[in-house]
């Protein structure tokens, strides 16, 4: 637990991503491997469950540390972390028992998973009285199922491919799927075998780079082929030994979300992967024209998929690619080759939901970029770029795959409420709250975090902190000054909202301090928009 | 009528007519200690201790100074004032009054651990007290400095062997000859920015002693600078003046980097929390140590502070000052021998 403390301290510190790789490929060639089965468990978001909730955890910290709530909550809100909180609250250590091993706290956590509150929290209080700081604050994340390092999963495969002799896109395979890491030892997770056996496990996917260079320097036309790029979540539908597995990219096993797809068990042949887009359409529909993404939300975060959600957001699948093939990996063949048997396939089978991404027909960039003023229209995101010789990667990669997105929707508002960040900016105001004009009102419409630099952000804290007009709990009413556009994917009408409607990623692209407030847009603009592209 | 009260130009005493640490400028003024928030240009008189005095020469220029040293009573129209260590910085003191058996203590900043060179916190009785609270949350407790020191160690000699020069950002006053100390303790391969390396001079010139170091002009060649130990305040943070040290890591020394947050804000390698303010626990143990009726809170988290000691059962009350920012701010000139960007 020490070891992998001083490693989660060092990725939290340290500034430099060659420095984080260091970090864990020193990690990943001197731990235990029941550890590294861990902590690749844990970088690759295969979380434990929360064994307790923060309630619990924040009772049982003033208790211990004999403070009143409202100081717990005062220290809350300046440090924006629960588990650092509570290690910075309790008492050092008294107990020094020689650190544990990593393992073994999982399986004492999964042990407890069904105990008593009481037996938790004699447990919980006996590892507070042994723990260093900086295991305190990893093992209070871990109990309440909030582990998040900022770390990417390329950065965990390349650690990892320094230390054991494989390449990376293997590993990144490999460590794909279902695994559970009680279970499984680290030279099973790492062979070709438990690989081949595990039916579930999906490809990496081949994520692409936004496009970096004009149309006219990707050579010709000709070599390229050009998609819609689906606004939806990327998965991969899976049919081995007549069973029937849909991943999302965020390696989520989804198949149970989409009883629409299920009589493609039969129908797919064994040994097919495809790589696609869920989305929400009407089966059957004669082309590809995705409901917006708001409606496919309502499918996401819920275990139970009622009939009145099937009927409302009715889930297709369009695929991009096919990966295997009467259970042939074919990732190595050129994609000309992989889509001419795609297409065969998806023909063949003519199922209600199953589409082909179409492909776009142009034989000059300048018909492309013309084309692309469209794909708005047609529900899509922007276009995608793909060689015709390509293989299928892994990860994201340059070169033979290119997004080219449509320029963002903006509009021009004002900041009305601010909220301290959390984690990194939690002493700063952050967090705002931002309004358009309706005649002489001002009407709340979005929320939004990123987007401005550090120093942007450290000005607008201080112009928040000089003009607050009221405090209501952490949020500050801001004196209506500070103009921002913001940059949005999609609209889409929304009830919860006061103004109507909800954004997709929104965010700040810039600050408009050449404009003031009565020349920000007004609510009718936001309709407008809504009517454009809300459908 | 108080002894003291709170006024627009700062703590005033109405029956020796003088203020305390004013932030404007007065006829008399008794200051606590150096730092640029104590301690503003302007008051016609200034009484101090006798350490505090050439760092005003140094930052404030030539005024009329008085000054004294701790335990030694000056009266001013029958105030009966006479300073204390307050263990803060180099000449740092509290301040107590007394007229009829009332008596006052005014704390200015303060810290409870002995570091060796500012001299050791001293508890005075008093009636009414008056606290900082810069770190007046339970989140803030200090490691004590021997850990600290050896952590800076560490972390500078494992610099070395990768072949990194280490720069600590530190306030010029205070922080600075700590941190000096914790890395003499490693390496005599260190140097001061021009803020620091003045503040030093001060120092010695008044008769204390300090580790060996060089001050960074432009003399210095690159190939002097590597693996170096680097002191500077941390206005040089994302500066071209750090380029002369590449390759460098960069930590800050400061009790905000208790917090991980406050370490990735700032652009910085590594952060250790090391402070010149009393933590938590200090103040509190200052506080009970006074055996004052009333306490008054200023300089920080003084409405949690004040609410805690309140509900411990001690009258304490939050005053809003113009003391004390989020981050120090270093206001001490950085040279007259070296160019500054
Ligand atoms: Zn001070
Ligand atoms: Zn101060």
């Amino acid at each position: 637990m020490k070891i992998f403390a001083t490693l989660v301290h060092t990725l939290g510190s340290s500034t430099g991503s060659n420095e984080k790789l260091a970090a864990l490929a020193h990690y990943f060639s001197t731990a235990d491997d029941r550890d590294k089965v861990w902590v690749i468990a844990l970088f690759s978001g295969r979380r434990p469950k929360r064994l307790v909730t923060s309630t619990q955890l924040k009772q049982w910290c003033y208790e211990t540390a004999t403070l009143p709530d409202w100081l717990f909550n005062e220290c809350y809100d300046t440090v924006g972390d629960l588990a650092e909180t509570i290690s910075l609250l309790l008492p050092e250590a008294t107990a020094t028992a020689a650190s544990l091993p990593l393992h073994v706290f999982f399986e004492q956590l999964l042990a407890l998973a069904t105990a008593t509150e009481e037996e938790k929290k004699a447990y919980v209080l006996q590892q507070w009285q042994q723990l260093s700081k900086d295991e305190c604050f990893v093992f209070n994340k871990f109990i309440t199922g909030g582990f998040r390092i900022g770390v990417s999963q390329k950065t965990i495969v390349n650690a990892l491919a320094k230390s054991v002799q494989l390449d990376a896109s293997t590993i990144a395979h490999r460590i794909s799927g279902n695994w559970n890491p009680a279970t499984i030892t680290f030279e099973q997770l790492l062979s070709a075998t438990a690989a081949a056996e595990d039916l579930s496990k999906p490809y990496p996917f081949y994520l692409a780079y936004a496009l970096e260079q004009p149309l006219e320097e990707m050579g010709t036309a000709a070599d390229w082929q050009a998609e819609w790029k689906w606004d939806g979540i990327r998965g991969q539908m899976i049919q081995r030994n007549a069973e029937l597995f849909v991943w999302s990219r965020g390696e989520e096993l989804m198949t149970d979300k989409f009883p629409e797809y299920q009589s493609l068990t039969e129908l797919l042949p064994a040994g097919t992967v495809l790589d696609g887009e869920i989305i929400c359409m009407p089966p059957n529909s004669k082309e590809v024209k995705p409901l917006p993404f708001a409606i496919l939300q309502t499918r996401i975060g819920r275990k139970q998929v009622t009939r009145k959600q099937l009927q409302e957001a009715p889930a297709a699948f369009i695929a991009y690619d096919l990966l295997e093939w009467e259970g042939k990996d074919i990732r190595q063949l050129p994609l000309a080759q992989r889509r001419k048997l795609l297409e065969q396939l998806i023909q063949q089978i003519q199922h209600p939901v199953l589409h082909v991404s179409p492909v776009i027909t142009f034989n000059n960039w300048q018909l492309l970029e013309e084309l692309r003023t469209q794909a708005r229209e047609n529900g899509s995101e922007g276009l995608m770029l793909k060689q015709l010789h390509s293989v299928y990667q892994s990860g994201r990669k340059r070169g033979d795959w290119w997004k080219w997105k449509i320029d963002p929707l903006v509009i021009d508002c004002v900041l009305i409420y601010a909220q301290k960040g959390h984690g990194r900016r939690s002493n700063l105001y952050t967090d705002y709250t931002f309004a358009v004009k309706d005649g002489d009102r001002l009407v709340s419409f979005t929320k939004a975090y990123s987007g401005l630099t550090d120093e942007e952000f450290a000005a607008v804290d201080a112009f928040v902190k000089r003009n607050s007009l009221e405090k209501f709990g952490p949020v500050r009413t801001v004196k209506p000054e500070l103009v921002f556009e913001i940059a949005f994917e999609g609209i889409a009408k929304s009830s919860r909202h006061k103004s109507g409607v909800a954004l997709r990623f929104p965010r700040m692209s810039r600050w408009r301090k050449d404009k003031t407030v009565d020349e920000i847009n007004t609510l009718e603009d936001l309709r407008q928009l809504l009517l454009q592209y809300g459908k | 009528m108080a002894l003291l009260q709170f006024t627009d130009n700062g703590l005033y005493c109405p029956d020796g007519d003088f203020y305390i640490d004013p932030w404007k400028p007065v006829n008399k003024a008794v200051i606590t200690h150096a730092h640029s928030d104590h301690a503003r240009a302007g008051s016609t008189a200034y009484l101090c201790h006798r350490l505090t005095k050439p760092l005003l020469e140094l930052r404030l220029g030539a005024h009329a100074y008085q000054e004294v040293e701790w335990n030694e009573p000056v009266f001013i129209n029958g105030v009966r004032i006479s300073l204390h260590p307050a263990g803060h910085v180099i000449g740092s003191s509290q301040i107590q009054l007394e007229k009829e058996g009332e008596v006052w203590v005014v704390s200015g900043d303060y810290k409870t651990e002995d570091d060796g060179v500012s001299g050791a916190f001293e508890p005075v009785r008093c009636n009414s007290f008056i606290t900082e609270s810069t770190f007046g949350l339970p989140i803030y407790n200090w490691q004590p400095q021997a850990v600290q020191y050896a952590q800076i160690g560490e972390w500078i000699l494992q610099n070395q062997q990768q072949g990194y020069s280490s720069v600590l950002l530190a306030y010029s006053l205070g922080k600075a000859q700590r941190v000096l100390q914790a890395a003499a303790m490693v390496t005599d391969h260190i140097f001061l920015h021009g803020a620091v390396a003045n503040t030093n001079d001060v120092l010695v010139n008044a008769g204390i002693t300090l580790p060996f170091a060089k001050r960074v002009t432009a003399s210095v060649t690159k190939d002097e600078l590597k693996k170096a130990v680097v002191i500077a305040p941390s206005s040089v943070l994302d500066s071209p003046w750090l380029k002369r040290f590449t390759p460098y890591r960069v930590a800050i020394c400061s009790g905000w980097m208790q917090v991980r947050g406050n370490k990735r804000r700032q652009n910085a390698d590594a952060g250790f929390a090391i402070s010149d303010h009393a933590d938590w626990n200090g103040l509190l143990q200052a506080v009970k140590a006074t055996g004052a009726e009333q306490v008054y809170v200023t300089h920080g988290f003084q409405s949690a502070f004040s609410r805690y000691l309140q509900e411990q059962g001690i009258q304490a009350a939050e005053v809003v000052t113009q003391y004390g920012e989020a981050f120090e701010t270093d206001d001490v000139p950085s040279s007259t021998q070296e160019q500054q960007p």
